[in-house]
């Protein structure tokens, strides 16, 4: 559809404009004016140029959380994109089941965070949950607070029954859309059932995979809740991902200089990785053509 | 001669097998909730089991009788609503620009507007405490549900956008030929047309509001505490209150699964037909 | 190449049917080998139902269908040999036009010498040489279609090619190309074609015979012309022909038909009619002329169509068409009409009935 140019749109625009400016812009603000600035206490502030960005840049501890958060997201998405794909094509289409279905695998997502932090946090209990139990009584030596594996392998697969279904739900809209001319069509063709999905299938989801990725990358970068109520970032700080220590800083230490410099720079990486991702994937589109 | 077995196209129903394996595996975690919120803490805590024994109602009816825990579901209750009427009304009229007019800056903008939605809440967790405190907002309904706008808007929009680009202009001019004002023609034409696309944009709404923990406890303390924030109450010098707790997260699973079995038929095709 | 036969055909989707849940009522016929036929009808007169039961996409509730000889009703559509171009182009868009036409032979383990002569071939007929090596996802709606045909003719074994309105997504000015390359094709292979179309044009152009439909029946087989002259329905009647035929009431006794008072001379003698009877009459067969000459009748506007004007009247407030060629000149006194006998055709209960020739 061809766009008539309007600067009169602007007017539309404005609501969204002021709302979103007043929620990010002013609270960004104070985020960049704490930045740059040390106190002496008592609420005295002192400018000292980019000093904090130089002391988060050069951090340790932030790097090892950058770490484990690159480490925890390439996980995340290597599982969930697959399974997701796996189980859209499963589903049924029609009837009964279908909504049954639909319902059942978006529950999930409607839990709150922190309600699925506890869920799992008693789940993985060897005393009184079903997951814990059974692993000692199979004889798995298991314990998620204290034992680094089992506390990755524990928010790993909280992460992917959580929000598995997102990309599940998604990318079932996207297989629905396919007329089913095409299927008749790869039927005479005598296409086997890979070259079906290679094909016709995949294709015609990668509106909807991008979309999916994209969402999961940013929301697993940020992930705060769910880690938190488990482990807490534990054992020691062996799932301290990047949210949990922006917000130790801040909150927990009151180190506003760094927090704020840490609250910018790990902004920008989210900007600058969502970007490259983004334009990755639209061109693996464009190049098609 | 009648022919009586009936074809089935490639749409047809493969092992249920894998279907069945993931829904019990979201299932289980669910169940082993629901379990315990039938159970007294002395039970769940003293011994495994996979059914209640003293089968119990006390953990809901603390819930239901004590204000400071049933508060917390109509806090949320009220703020994700309030969220969710003001995310869309502010977003309906961007997302028509962004879909019919080319502006200044109208690429710029809309991007801008997407990394509102990656922004870390972590980020924003100290600076909207101080932002909302020094306007005399602290602890009310609609800091909350502003607050949320801030990843809410740019989702609707993003939602919206796409259903909008699909409505050819022609209808528009046709309505504008026909006599109808913006606005009449906005709410009595165009509306029904995009109808799915609210749906499932409203259903994002309510879903990341409601589910949100950071910002909503940041943001409150009695007044509009969330029922996220409600249910760290249980844990306790004595230990935690595993039975009520339990009970707590079982409730806050029931709007949301309401929501969704109301909006299930728009979701598959409102999906399909947006942006993908 | 097959003889196809449709044997007690029908289609209802529900379970013992009454005469009105068919979607497609019993008929009996042979469609010959090589031929060029259209399906022809309304929208939900059943042509796609059928179309599709012969692809395989549909299982017939009654009946059976036959290629050859060899009973297929139940076969799957991959064991049919068909071709199927669909209303809107399927091609594979990742693919190049290439790889679209050598997907059916490799999915078969096709020798490779085998699939580029085979391909190189094709694309010499569908012309499309010079975008072989094109993705197929940027290229023009008729462009796709053709791919679309190509990938069903590339397998030298095919039964029959099947199109469901194809020209649905072609641009107007395309689509008489498209539909001459198609004619041109069929001369050329010899395929037993059929083609679904709700436009008369394209049917009456493309077929060598024409299967007119409505409402789940098979109203009428013919060609072209024996559609025109003699609609075996009142409904081919009305469908074929722009503007359709005139029906009207009135009663016939030998070979006289009576119109209102009005004596109609036939060119044939009919026995003894019980039923609805009507006359239907195209307008290419009714003249105008002067009061007094024939039948009154009330002229609402006249429409030059360069060839020939079209006269829109009423008689008895029904209204008839008339097409009165351009070298003859319309006074005010015009005002009456005339048939011509060799174009009037008698209808009981809607059906064709032929006399004896007097």
């Amino acid at each position: 559809m061809k766009k008539t140019v309007n600067q009169k749109a602007w007017f539309l625009v404005l609501p969204v404009l002021l709302l979103v400016g007043f929620s990010a812009v002013i609270p960004l603000m104070t985020v960049v004016n704490y930045s740059v600035q040390d106190t002496f206490g008592n609420n005295e502030f002192f400018f000292v140029g980019l000093e904090w960005f130089e002391e988060v840049l050069q951090s340790e501890r932030i790097h090892d959380a950058l770490g484990r958060q690159i480490l925890f997201t390439g996980i995340i998405l290597m599982i969930e994109i697959p399974l997701g794909i796996y189980i859209a094509l499963h589903m049924p289409k029609k009837g009964f089941w279908a909504s049954a279905c639909l319902i059942l695998v978006a529950l999930p997502l409607l839990v709150p965070w922190n309600v699925v932090g506890t869920i799992w946090q008693i789940f993985g209990r060897t005393d009184i949950g079903l997951l814990g139990y059974t692993l000692a009584s199979l004889g798995i030596d298991y314990n998620y607070t204290q034992n680094v594996l089992d506390a990755w392998i524990t928010i790993i697969v909280m992460d992917v029954w959580h929000w598995t279904s997102l990309v599940v739900l998604l990318c079932y809209a996207g297989l629905q859309s396919i007329p089913s001319a095409y299927y008749q069509a790869a039927k005479i063709d005598q296409a086997s059932k890979w070259s079906v999905f290679r094909y016709i299938q995949l294709p015609k989801m990668m509106g909807v995979l991008l979309i999916a990725s994209l969402l999961r990358f940013m929301d697993s970068f940020m992930i705060y809740t769910e880690p938190m109520v488990v482990t807490g970032g534990g054992p020691g700080n062996a799932t301290t991902f990047l949210s949990i220590d922006l917000v130790k800083m801040a909150i927990g230490q009151f180190d506003l200089g760094p927090a704020a410099a840490f609250s910018l720079i790990y902004f920008l990486v989210i900007l600058l990785a969502s970007w490259a991702f983004f334009t990755i994937m639209t061109n693996i589109d464009k190049e098609e053509v | 001669m009648n022919n009586s077995r009936a074809k089935t196209g490639f749409f047809s129903s493969k092992s249920p097998t894998i279907m069945l394996i993931y829904i019990v595996f979201l299932m289980l975690p669910v169940y082993w909730l629901v379990n315990m919120s039938f159970k007294t803490n002395e039970e769940i805590l003293g011994a495994f089991s996979l059914f209640p024994t003293n089968f119990t109602f006390d953990n809901y009816i603390v819930i239901f009788t004590d204000p400071s825990w049933y508060w917390g579901y109509i806090n949320s209750m009220t703020y994700v609503v309030m969220n969710t009427v003001i995310s869309l009304l502010v977003a309906l009229p961007a997302a028509y620009a962004f879909s019919r007019y080319t502006f200044l800056g109208d690429k710029h903008l809309f991007f801008w507007l997407l990394t509102n939605r990656m922004a870390p809440p972590a980020v924003f967790a100290l600076p909207f405490f101080q932002l909302y405190s020094s306007v005399g907002l602290f602890d009310t309904h609609i800091a909350v549900a502003l607050a949320h706008t801030l990843f809410n808007v740019p989702l609707s929009v993003w939602i919206l956008e796409g259903f909008m680009r699909g409505v050819p202009k022609e209808i528009d001019e046709t309505a504008y030929i026909d006599g109808f004002s913006f606005f009449a023609f906005f709410t009595k034409i165009f509306t029904p047309l995009i109808a799915s696309g609210i749906g499932v944009a409203a259903f994002f709404c309510f879903m990341f509001s409601w589910v949100e923990l950071l910002l909503s406890r940041t943001l409150t303390s009695v007044n509009a505490k969330s029922i996220a924030a409600t249910m760290t109450k249980t844990v306790s010098a004595s230990g935690v209150d595993w039975g009520v707790l339990a009970a707590a997260g079982v409730l806050t699973l029931i709007p949301g699964a309401i929501v969704i079995y109301f909006v299930r038929n728009h979701i598959a095709k409102g999906l399909s037909l947006g942006r993908v | 190449m097959a003889k196809i036969t449709l044997s007690n055909l029908a289609h209802s989707y529900v379970n013992n049917p009454a005469e009105d849940d068919y979607v497609l009522r019993p008929l009996n016929h042979e469609w010959d080998d090589g031929a060029a036929y259209a399906l022809l009808g309304p929208s939900g007169c059943g042509k796609s139902t059928l179309l599709n039961i012969i692809s395989g996409i549909i299982t017939p509730s009654e009946g059976s269908i036959l290629f050859d000889d060899t009973d297929v009703t139940f076969a799957d559509t991959t064991n049919r040999n068909i071709a199927q171009v669909f209303q809107f182009p399927v091609v594979y868009d990742t693919m190049t036009v290439r790889e679209n036409l050598e997907f059916p032979l490799r999915n078969r383990g096709a020798d490779e010498k085998y699939i580029q002569q085979r391909v190189g071939s094709i694309a010499r007929a569908i012309k499309v040489e010079d975008i072989l090596d094109k993705k197929a996802r940027g290229l023009t709606a008729d462009a796709k279609q053709k791919i679309s045909l190509g990938r069903g003719m590339v397998r030298e074994d095919v039964n029959a090619i099947l199109f469901d309105e194809p020209l649905t997504v072609i641009d107007p000015h395309m689509k008489w190309e498209l539909r001459t390359q198609l004619k041109a094709l069929h001369k050329e292979l010899k395929h037993t074609m059929i083609f679904v179309t709700h436009d008369q044009t394209e049917a009456l152009t493309f077929a060598d015979k024409v299967v007119v439909m409505n409402g789940g029946h098979v109203l009428q087989i013919g060609t072209p012309e024996e559609l025109f002259e003699k609609p075996a329905h009142t409904f081919v009647g009305y469908f074929i022909g722009s503007p359709g035929m005139n029906v009207f009431d009135a009663s016939v006794e030998a070979d006289i038909a009576n119109l209102d008072g009005n004596e109609i001379k036939l060119d044939e003698t009919y026995k003894k009619l019980s039923g609805k009877v009507e006359l239907g009459v195209r307008p290419e067969f009714i003249e105008l002329c002067e009061d007094g000459q024939g039948i009154k009748i009330e002229i609402d506007r006249i429409e030059d169509v360069a060839h020939h004007k079209i006269v829109r009247a009423k008689y008895n407030n029904k209204k008839v068409n008339i097409i009165v060629p351009e070298d003859v000149k319309i006074t005010p006194t015009m005002n009456s009409m005339r048939f011509k006998s060799e174009g009037v055709n008698v209808y009981v209960d809607e059906w064709l009935v032929r006399g004896e020739i007097s």
